[in-house]
């Protein structure tokens, strides 16, 4: 069928401001958004600026807000967006970071809150055996979350982000969870500096946004909420002794 | 602008990082990647790293080695294959010690789960030798690793395309890389140069592989006058999503996972009585495409894209979701079935380049067929050629060559480094890879890559795939020809400076059209089947003529073929059946 993709463009040595500009496409209702957009840079105009690489949702490369959602568009298939000919699809940048070109953004802030969090495990302890012995139930703890792929659907699905841009963000909470969760990890003093800030966990007030938006079902909203459980009891832990 | 570094590493998958943790311990290291360093294909990976841990049941690393060499038809080296699968065990404990989160037995150790070609008792049954993290195995490999380098400090260059390698003679000088954000050149001066830019599975229609994957290291390395390695063994993975060529782990399989045929027939059982659905992938594919051929794929038409069924509605939704979210989660978004109620259509999709950069047991790149060692240049995991693969990979080797040996060449840059002069790169240095951009870029009118890309990827897909003949494949090479000559007049659409996505796309096709040409021609002249390079006209494997390597030089529009010696110390090869 033939769809309408509505892009936004911008290219900072030539634009005052973004505009958008319609692409006609032909395109099957089980293909990808992303082949979508790789007829209009293929065959209609190459100078369309977007990201990509794995094409079935596992590098997190083109994140994009999709008829004001933010998502995937290797994992949002057309018929999802467009059921009829002459539907109109919109496609923006992730919000909260500068537009580098079009549907480039700028990812530099949003890695920096991610190395804030001290993203690694921690453990200077010598390791008994060949590998650190942790058992099945232990290694569920904080399973989803390993599953994150840095894509930034979250952290633009994000309102709270809207009025403070310092917010630590839910990719990076969530990945602090990971580490925190893990029986084999010795950090979470480490990151107490950066999580039990103004900025830190604190400011989220579950609107459940970044969950919604991310492409890997990692349940963000509740990993929050547990690692701000988590401070506060050692919070108490800490006043009682 | 000029950089000054001991090493630069170019790619940022499993490979790259992991040879930048030990190079960046003893030098001073930048690593090199077009794209941000978690979105490398080593993340794609699913199924597991194979290692004879003994976790489950008993295993020996000469097991692995000999399943190995058997797997890749014997063009194996030998002492490679061994230094492999013995280093295996330390590699896998240590990425367990750096955070990797695997699957777990009930005793709490790393959990293992059988793959296709790994054995006990050189080919006795199945064995469970895959560690595993779901059907994650890549992905946590590479956040892992990426982990570790944010830890240790490891300077980045994000979004820098690699162009050109600097030599003097055999000794490395550096990179010219193009800027995505600017634009500009960037030349950097280093001591050690490490290529590990992955595959090139973006030379076939129907692949695995991301658009990424355009084999930037090899086509610069052949553009420098360095031969590539066994280049016409390419292996297609057996099951890959029906027309989108997105894959579905061999895990499926190791997990019980069965192929089956519009009779709804176990026709592995016909091709490999013993190891049945676990066969090596260049024997199952050819499986499936003779079911196909032959009116059994399920819709029986015969045709090139029809398929087979992979059952995996008796494993149950538990294990489905503990073990093979991600794979279930694929057969949902992309075909709209859950693999626990309905079968899942596949057929085999390009995957994995066995050949590439000539390289020693340290990574070491070697120039010619005497063994001449380049000083200062390496290269590792897909992209570089040990070798071992030989002529068909193993499921799960992959993610343990580039841990391997990516480490193995992080470590040995660390020494040479040492004793290495400062090269001195002159002014000119970039001007090559400048004269090649400025053509690009001129502003005159001239066709658009779209339509090249497409070509080569459906005459490469047609003519050089699983079947191969005299006949297709001379017609590939000259049709590879013809295109590489409308490429000259390419030009971008993109005028501006700034995140220019296009002329980055079209330097890769420059690359992928250098590699389909090398492939095509190693491919025509090999005269026999063996592995993955299975040809309809010379049937058999012929030791007598063809147990060796082929080395490809790129000489302007030709290929020059030139072989070398494989190593057969331990096994004498024997006929090859499961």
């Amino acid at each position: 069928m033939n769809i309408i993709l509505n892009i936004q463009r911008y290219n900072p040595d030539v634009d005052d401001a973004p505009y958008f500009q319609e692409f006609n496409v032909e395109v099957g209702p089980n293909q990808r958004l992303l082949d979508a957009l790789m007829l209009v840079k293929r065959f209609q105009d190459g100078s369309l600026g977007f990201r990509k690489s794995c094409a079935h949702g596992v590098c997190g490369s083109d994140a994009m807000r999709i008829n004001g959602k933010d998502g995937l568009a290797c994992t949002t298939l057309v018929k999802e967006v467009a059921q009829h000919d002459g539907d109109t699809v919109t496609l923006e940048p992730l919000r909260y970071l500068p537009v580098q070109r079009d549907l480039i953004v700028n990812q530099a802030e949003f890695f920096k809150k991610y190395r804030s969090v001290k993203p690694f495990l921690i453990n200077d302890e010598p390791v008994a055996e060949k590998e650190r012995i942790q058992s099945q139930d232990e290694r569920m703890q904080f399973d989803d979350t390993t599953n994150c792929i840095l894509c930034a659907s979250c952290y633009s699905a994000c309102p709270v982000l809207q009025d403070n841009t310092d917010f630590l963000g839910p990719a990076a909470i969530a990945q602090a969870y990971r580490f925190i969760a893990d029986t084999r990890d010795r950090g979470f003093d480490a990151r107490l500096a950066v999580l039990d800030q103004p900025d830190g966990v604190w400011p989220c007030q579950n609107h459940f946004k970044c969950t919604q938006s991310c492409p890997r079902s990692i349940l963000i909203t509740k990993r929050i909420n547990q690692t701000k459980r988590l401070i506060e009891k050692h919070k108490e832990k800490k006043a009682d002794t | 602008m000029i950089h000054q570094f001991d090493t630069v590493i170019v790619g940022s998958g499993g490979a790259g990082l992991y040879a930048a943790l030990e190079a960046s311990q003893k030098s001073k290291t930048a690593v090199l990647s077009k794209l941000y360093p978690v979105r490398s294909h080593t993340g794609a990976a699913q199924g597991g790293i194979s290692a004879a841990l003994g976790n489950v049941e008993e295993d020996k690393p000469e097991w692995h080695a000999f399943d190995t060499v058997k797997g890749g038809d014997y063009l194996v080296d030998q002492q490679a294959a061994k230094i492999l699968t013995e280093e295996a065990l330390q590699a896998v404990y240590d990425l367990e010690n750096r955070g990797l989160p695997f699957n777990r037995t009930p005793e709490g150790r790393i959990d293992q789960r059988r793959f296709g070609g790994h054995t006990r008792n050189f080919g006795e049954g199945p064995v469970r030798r895959a560690c595993y993290a779901a059907d994650r195995t890549g992905h946590m490999i590479l956040q892992t690793l990426y982990q570790q380098c944010i830890k240790n400090e490891v300077a980045f260059f994000d979004e820098f395309q690699v162009v050109d390698l600097l030599l003097d003679g055999t000794t490395t000088q550096g990179v010219v890389a193009v800027e995505l954000a600017t634009g500009e050149l960037h030349v950097f001066a280093a001591k050690a140069v490490l290529f590990a830019t992955g595959g090139f599975g973006r030379i076939f229609k129907i692949t695995s592989n991301a658009y990424a994957n355009t084999g930037d290291g090899p086509a610069v390395c052949a553009r420098r006058g360095i031969p590539l390695e066994d280049m016409e063994f390419f292996q297609f993975h057996p099951t890959g999503i029906m027309g989108l060529g997105i894959l579905i782990s061999e895990a499926v399989r190791g997990e019980g996972g069965i192929l089956r045929n519009r009779d709804g027939e176990r026709f592995m059982q016909r091709y490999s009585p013993t190891l049945l659905d676990l066969a090596p992938r260049d024997i199952v594919a050819r499986s499936i495409l003779t079911e196909i051929r032959a009116g059994q794929g399920i819709r029986g038409d015969r045709k090139i894209d029809d398929y087979v069924h992979l059952d995996a509605t008796h494993l149950g939704k538990a294990v489905l979701s503990s073990k093979l979210p991600d794979i279930t989660g694929f057969c949902k978004t992309y075909l709209g079935i859950d693999p626990a109620e309905t079968a899942i259509p596949v057929l085999p999709t390009a995957h994995y380049a066995m050949g590439g950069i000539p390289t020693d047991v340290n990574g070491r790149v070697i120039m010619d067929g005497a063994g001449t060692i380049v000083d200062g240049l390496y290269a590792a995991g897909e992209c570089a050629c040990v070798s071992v693969h030989g002529a068909n990979r193993l499921g799960t080797n992959s993610l343990l060559d580039l841990v391997v040996f990516g480490r193995r060449a992080g470590q040995h840059i660390g020494g040479y480094v040492k004793q290495a002069d400062m090269p001195q790169p002159d002014a000119t240095a970039a001007d090559q890879a400048r004269a090649f951009i400025d053509r690009l870029t001129d502003g005159s009118s001239g066709p658009h890559g779209g339509h090249i890309t497409d070509e080569m990827q459906t005459t490469m897909m047609e003519k050089v795939g699983i079947y191969r003949n005299e006949k297709e494949m001379q017609a590939a090479v000259d049709e590879i020809k013809a295109l590489r000559q409308r490429y000259r007049s390419v030009r971008v659409q993109d005028t501006a400076k700034p995140f220019n996505t296009d002329l980055l796309e079209i330097i890769e096709l420059g690359n992928l059209l250098d590699l389909s040409l090398l492939t095509a021609a190693a491919a025509l002249d090999r005269r026999e089947s063996r592995g993955a390079h299975s040809r309809e006209d010379f049937s058999e494997r012929d030791d007598g003529n063809w147990l060796k390597h082929s080395l490809a030089y790129l000489e302007g529009d030709t290929v020059r073929l030139d072989y070398k010696a494989v190593d057969t110390s331990i096994w004498e090869p024997k006929p090859r059946t499961y």
